[in-house]
């Protein structure tokens, strides 16, 4: 018989049954739903993180104060406050593969400016800072390393702090009022968008950490310093390095815990991907655990068809179908309800992730190839476990297909 | 000239746990091209057995059987399929047609699975004239429950008809038919017959076994009689009959 009259003979089989075929469908729906969303869901992320550690400039090295390990129980970074002025000159001083250090302040402030106030994350930092992150100025011009020395009242903002204070004008050369301090901003800039922990990166005032220390925080201890390696080559290294002179500085005894935390841009980075790697291994389990009970879904309804249709098989056979052409009628249709199952899961799968994306601000794609391979499984699911009922209709024999009650 | 149809010492039997049932023992005969047999017995003389060996549906369990010179017996299931498909029309007591299939589709039926594939409109052509041979050429598109017992029983004898098979093989064709249907139904195989068809049926009732020109008696599965029938009824005349009397009925007060 035709291929093409055997399709329509299994759609219409199909269609007989509507409500049967769609809950048979549901596992292959799911569980390609589930493939494709975890597909997007991942790429998103990676592209998300991807540009995210990019943010953070090239071969950045962070040193926070405060333990992670001790007693397997992680202190906040930078709470300790254990990191000093002098660990970071050492480090720029003794560590002949470190490019540039910069000592982070980090607090939050009101800052106002003429009547508009606003809560906003308050740095202080080195005047390297800027170019270790890879950090473009918009308009103005960084602080020098001179008015850091010298703890001038001079900011630089973030384009999101910029807005809610001055609204579209220019800030460069306005004054902003930091607890009473009066600074000058120098340089507004470029957007930056949101760090891998999720926070807004353009909601910020930048100061000299020289400045910070001494006229908003009173205190001399640093919450990180940002160190940034001569080449990703050499981070590794590094990294030793700066644990070994920390230690030595500290005065820590062998076998005892460090009182900072030093990690790599790329560690970071994938501390920051756990949660999305987490969701993707979930999914994926949902996708396996769906597909296989959609499969087994399409064998037992087969099975069901090729029974309830017995007399029909022996109908079929009477007037001349060879078992070749009952085999390819019922896989057909376990054949079409995969591969129509694919289609409406890849089409799940697209609604979830577009939602998804939405929700999390993630840009999710998907590849082509992914929909491809999706269908090509469903339909391979089809084939796997509709051959056994469709052998079981073909090898009845006419006489007993007929005889069926 | 060779027989359609020969049996050489066949029989079956059926197994089922110990107990064994021969339903045809030893039977041994022949139909001639053009022959119209009627196979007659009480209820389990093995009619039906025979007829679905005749029809290639079933293997006898030992005996040879002949088809159109062709040791059946020896076929495999795909040889047996396309006999089915070319050689034979099979017409069932119960019908056996496909529920929720048009007329039209159900008499495609053999044609789908011939070998040498056709057009969707030579299809539907071939189709129709069978149909329209049965007088149901208006019906083309009605499925099986749209239709009486007797139309139902003319669409599939149109499917048997549709491939022009040499024989046509028919259990108890009217054996869910009231007598008028069953007439109409003998006027149309005496016309296949007349034109030169090979038909062997079964019933069990012998005024409808009168429209043939043989009739073989079983009884436990072996013949007991063969014989030609003397005085055949012509189903036309019956008919024509069968109508003036329901005139006059209807006249009386
Ligand atoms: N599939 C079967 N299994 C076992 N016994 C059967 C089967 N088919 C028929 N028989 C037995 O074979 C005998 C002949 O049956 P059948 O050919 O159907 O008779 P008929 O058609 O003349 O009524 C009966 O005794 C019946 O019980
Ligand atoms: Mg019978």
């Amino acid at each position: 018989m035709k291929l093409a009259a055997t399709f329509r003979i299994a759609l219409r089989a199909l269609r007989r049954n509507k409500m049967r075929s769609v809950l048979t469908m549901l596992g292959i729906i799911i569980g390609v739903g589930a493939v494709i969303a975890m597909v997007g869901i991942g790429n998103g992320a990676r592209a998300q993180v991807e540009t995210q550690i990019a943010s953070l400039g090239k071969n950045m090295i962070l040193i926070f104060s405060g333990s992670t390990t001790s007693s397997g129980v992680r202190t906040g970074w930078g709470s300790a406050g254990t990191l000093k002025i002098e660990d970071a000159e050492a480090i720029a001083r003794e560590i002949p593969t470190v490019a540039s250090v910069s000592p982070e302040i980090r607090s939050t402030a009101q800052v106002a400016a003429g009547n508009q106030n606003w809560l906003t994350q308050l740095l202080g930092e080195g005047p390297d800072y800027f170019e270790m992150r890879q950090w473009e100025i918009a308009a103005g011009a960084t602080f020098t390393e001179q008015e850091v020395r010298a703890a001038s009242k001079v900011a630089v903002i973030g384009r999101t702090t910029a807005t809610q204070l001055f609204g579209s004008a220019d800030p460069v050369g306005q004054v902003i009022r930091v607890k009473n301090v009066p600074f000058l901003i120098t340089g507004l800039l470029k957007p930056k968008g949101m760090s891998l922990m999720g926070s807004d990166q353009d909601d910020v005032v930048i100061v000299p950490y020289t400045t910070a220390m001494k006229r908003l925080t009173g205190d001399v201890k640093l919450r990180s310093i940002n160190v940034q390696a001569v080449s990703a080559k050499s981070l590794p290294q590094t990294q030793q390095q700066i644990t070994a002179l920390l230690r030595q500085r500290h005065r820590i005894a062998s076998g005892m815990d460090d009182d900072f935390t030093v990690r790599g841009q790329q560690e970071i980075a994938e501390m920051a991907t756990a949660t999305s790697k987490i969701l993707t291994y979930l999914l994926g389990a949902i996708a396996f655990v769906s597909l296989l009970v959609g499969g087994i879904g399409i064998m037992n309804i087969m099975l069901v068809s090729v029974t309830e249709r017995t007399r029909e098989i022996g109908i079929r056979m009477a007037v001349g179908a060879h078992g070749r052409d009952i085999l390819l009628q019922f896989l057909v249709e376990a054949v079409t309800l995969g591969c129509l199952g694919g289609v409406l899961g890849i089409g799940l799968g697209y609604a979830a992730s577009e939602i998804i994306s939405r929700l999390t601000d993630w840009p999710t794609t998907i590849p082509l190839f992914m929909v491809f391979l999706s269908f090509t499984f469903s339909a391979v699911i089809g084939i796997a476990f509709g051959l056994y009922p469709a052998w079981k209709a073909a090898a009845l024999n006419p006489i007993d297909a007929l005889r069926y009650e | 000239m060779a027989a359609v149809i020969r049996f050489e010492s066949l029989s079956k039997t059926y197994r089922s746990g110990d107990v064994e049932v021969h339903a045809v023992r030893d039977v041994s005969f022949e139909v001639q091209a053009g022959e119209f047999v009627a196979i007659m017995g009480a209820s389990g003389s093995g009619k039906s057995t025979m007829m679905n060996i005749l029809g290639c549906l079933d293997q006898p369990t030992s005996g040879r059987y002949l088809l159109d010179g062709i040791d059946v017996s020896q076929l495999g299931r795909d040889a047996l399929a396309d006999i089915r498909n070319q050689k034979l029309g099979f017409v069932f007591q119960g019908f056996n047609l496909l529920s929720r299939t048009s007329a039209l589709e159900n008499v495609e039926l053999p044609l789908m699975y011939a070998r040498s594939p056709q057009s969707a409109k030579e299809l539907h052509g071939r189709a129709l004239t069978a149909l329209e041979t049965v007088g149901l050429g208006g019906r083309a598109g009605h499925h099986p429950n749209q239709l009486s017992g007797g139309q139902q029983q003319r669409v599939a004898i149109a499917r048997a008809l549709v491939n022009e098979p040499a024989l046509l093989l028919a259990d108890e064709p009217t054996g869910n038919l009231d007598s008028r249907t069953s007439i109409e139904i003998m006027e149309t195989f005496q016309t296949l017959n007349e034109r030169g068809m090979t038909i062997v049926m079964v019933t069990h009732e012998h005024d409808i076994a009168l429209f043939t020109k043989r009739n073989v008696v079983m009884r436990d599965g072996v013949i007991v009689s063969d014989i030609r029938v003397p005085q055949r009824s012509v189903a036309r005349d019956e008919l024509r009959r069968l109508d003036a009397a329901t005139k006059t009925a209807q006249l009386a007060p």
